[in-house]
């Protein structure tokens, strides 16, 4: 994976990030710092702004106050190179209906800036447990293998940054520890990730911070 | 990536014939019901087919807008859109070019047809369908802002149409025009003209502004 041999150590950072939604304060005075190798789990109750935290590391939201920063310039400011280096994963997986697994893939990995041909696809599918599932539209699919598919984006994309908002929801106790080795394998290889998740999981990491939100 | 995402939106679109069929029989039935209700006059129907088709084809093209983002938005994929390192743009210019292909070029195919029930001369089916041409890629550039901007809105479809239709007003204008300035003999050249320079600033603007639209409607 030629993005984790760059010179230059990755960090993202965010400095007193404030979320408001409506006229209620979800947070504020947010500050973290992530360095390549390094997990972040964002913990807190349902409603206390975890997804709106990750929407705003992807620049899909802008914060009320404050500034998140990768390799020291503003998220804005760098829009395509710091998408070309993150994969963000939310509560909707990105997985279309009407597409099979494979075109699913395919697109979702040539959105990320990454061509890939259909015997590489069809062997992330099958890494992620889908064998023989893959030529299937995604309608037929099980809440967990849709999951999976969407997951399969992370073998093949090959960036640095990983957010991933509740990536374990509907996945069974293999296809948690099987994200839970892809993670660590990414963690090893100097690569980030932030996470939000509600199931307790084990990954031995370098660096692993807890953010908690109230 | 452009042709990319032009060939997954046509793939969806095949998947679910029924919405692409939905547009088109649309138009042929609003278009057939005038010569029914009006009766067989042949001047007026001469007189008025440029127009109905026009409104019909606006209407029916205003019809798919919903669609245009609306599922993209349900599934998420619309959000793997907005983070790609690909140009947005770019992409939307992808994705109004299915949208033209879905049900701009059916109505556009279908137009003649449609004329002959008005008892236009071949010269200005001609031109009505070089109009047409013309014509609905700018509904679907223009339409895509409109989408953009009520994505996620409850009672999105009524906004999108009191948002887009006044936009839509100059190419109804123009391309109703040139028919009948064909048939009235005064060449259709300037009416046309007018309509590709329509088409050719919304192909440089119309991807732009969606793509401002997508981002703030998704905060």
């Amino acid at each position: 994976m030629p993005l984790f041999l760059r010179r230059k150590m990755p960090t993202l950072q965010g400095i007193d990030l404030t979320c408001v939604r409506g006229d209620r304060k979800l947070f504020s005075g947010v500050n973290f710092y992530l360095e390549g190798g390094g997990l972040m789990q964002v913990q807190g109750p349902n409603g206390s702004g975890k997804t709106s935290l990750l929407r705003m590391l992807c620049g899909l939201a802008t914060p009320a106050h404050g500034k998140i920063c990768w390799e020291d310039a503003e998220i804005r400011s760098l829009a395509g190179v710091y998408y070309g280096a993150m994969t963000y994963l939310g509560h909707l997986g990105g997985v279309k209906d009407d597409l099979s697994a494979i075109e699913n893939l395919r697109i979702s990995s040539a959105l990320a800036g990454v061509e890939i041909g259909e015997g590489k696809a069809r062997e992330a599918l099958q890494q992620m447990g889908l064998r023989g599932r893959e030529m299937l539209p995604a309608k037929v699919l099980s809440q967990g293998q849709r999951r999976r598919v969407a997951l399969a984006r992370l073998l093949v994309c090959g960036t640095v940054l990983w957010i991933l908002d509740e990536p374990l929801t509907a996945l069974d106790t293999a296809a948690v520890k099987l994200v839970q080795g892809l993670m660590e394998r990414h963690l090893e290889h100097g690569g980030m990730i932030v996470m939000t998740t509600h199931q307790e999981i084990e990954i031995t990491a370098a660096a692993t911070q807890r953010l908690q939100l109230a | 990536m452009f042709f990319q995402i032009t060939r997954r939106d046509l793939l969806l679109a095949m998947r679910r014939r029924a919405d692409v069929l939905t547009t088109l029989f649309f138009f042929v039935i609003v278009v057939s019901l005038f010569p029914l209700g009006v009766g067989p006059e042949m001047n007026m129907l001469r007189t008025m087919a440029p127009g109905v088709v026009w409104v019909a084809a606006l209407l029916a093209s205003m019809l798919s807008l919903g669609r245009m983002f609306s599922s993209d938005h349900v599934d998420g994929t619309l959000e793997q859109m907005l983070l790609s390192p690909q140009s947005l743009p770019l992409l939307v210019l992808g994705k109004s070019l299915a949208h033209w292909l879905v049900t701009g070029v059916p109505l556009v195919l279908m137009a003649p047809v449609l004329g002959i029930q008005y008892d236009l001369p071949a010269d200005s089916l001609l031109v009505l369908t070089i109009s047409l041409l013309l014509g609905t890629p700018v509904l679907s550039l223009i339409g895509a802002i409109g989408a953009a901007l009520t994505l996620g809105l409850r009672g999105g479809g009524v906004l999108v149409s009191l948002l887009v239709l006044p936009l839509y007003i100059p190419v109804l204008i123009f391309g109703a025009g040139a028919v009948e300035a064909s048939a009235a003999g005064l060449g259709a050249g300037a009416h046309l003209s007018l309509l590709g320079a329509f088409l050719l600033a919304s192909v440089v603007l119309a991807p732009w502004t969606t793509a401002v639209s997508l981002r703030i409607s998704m905060e």
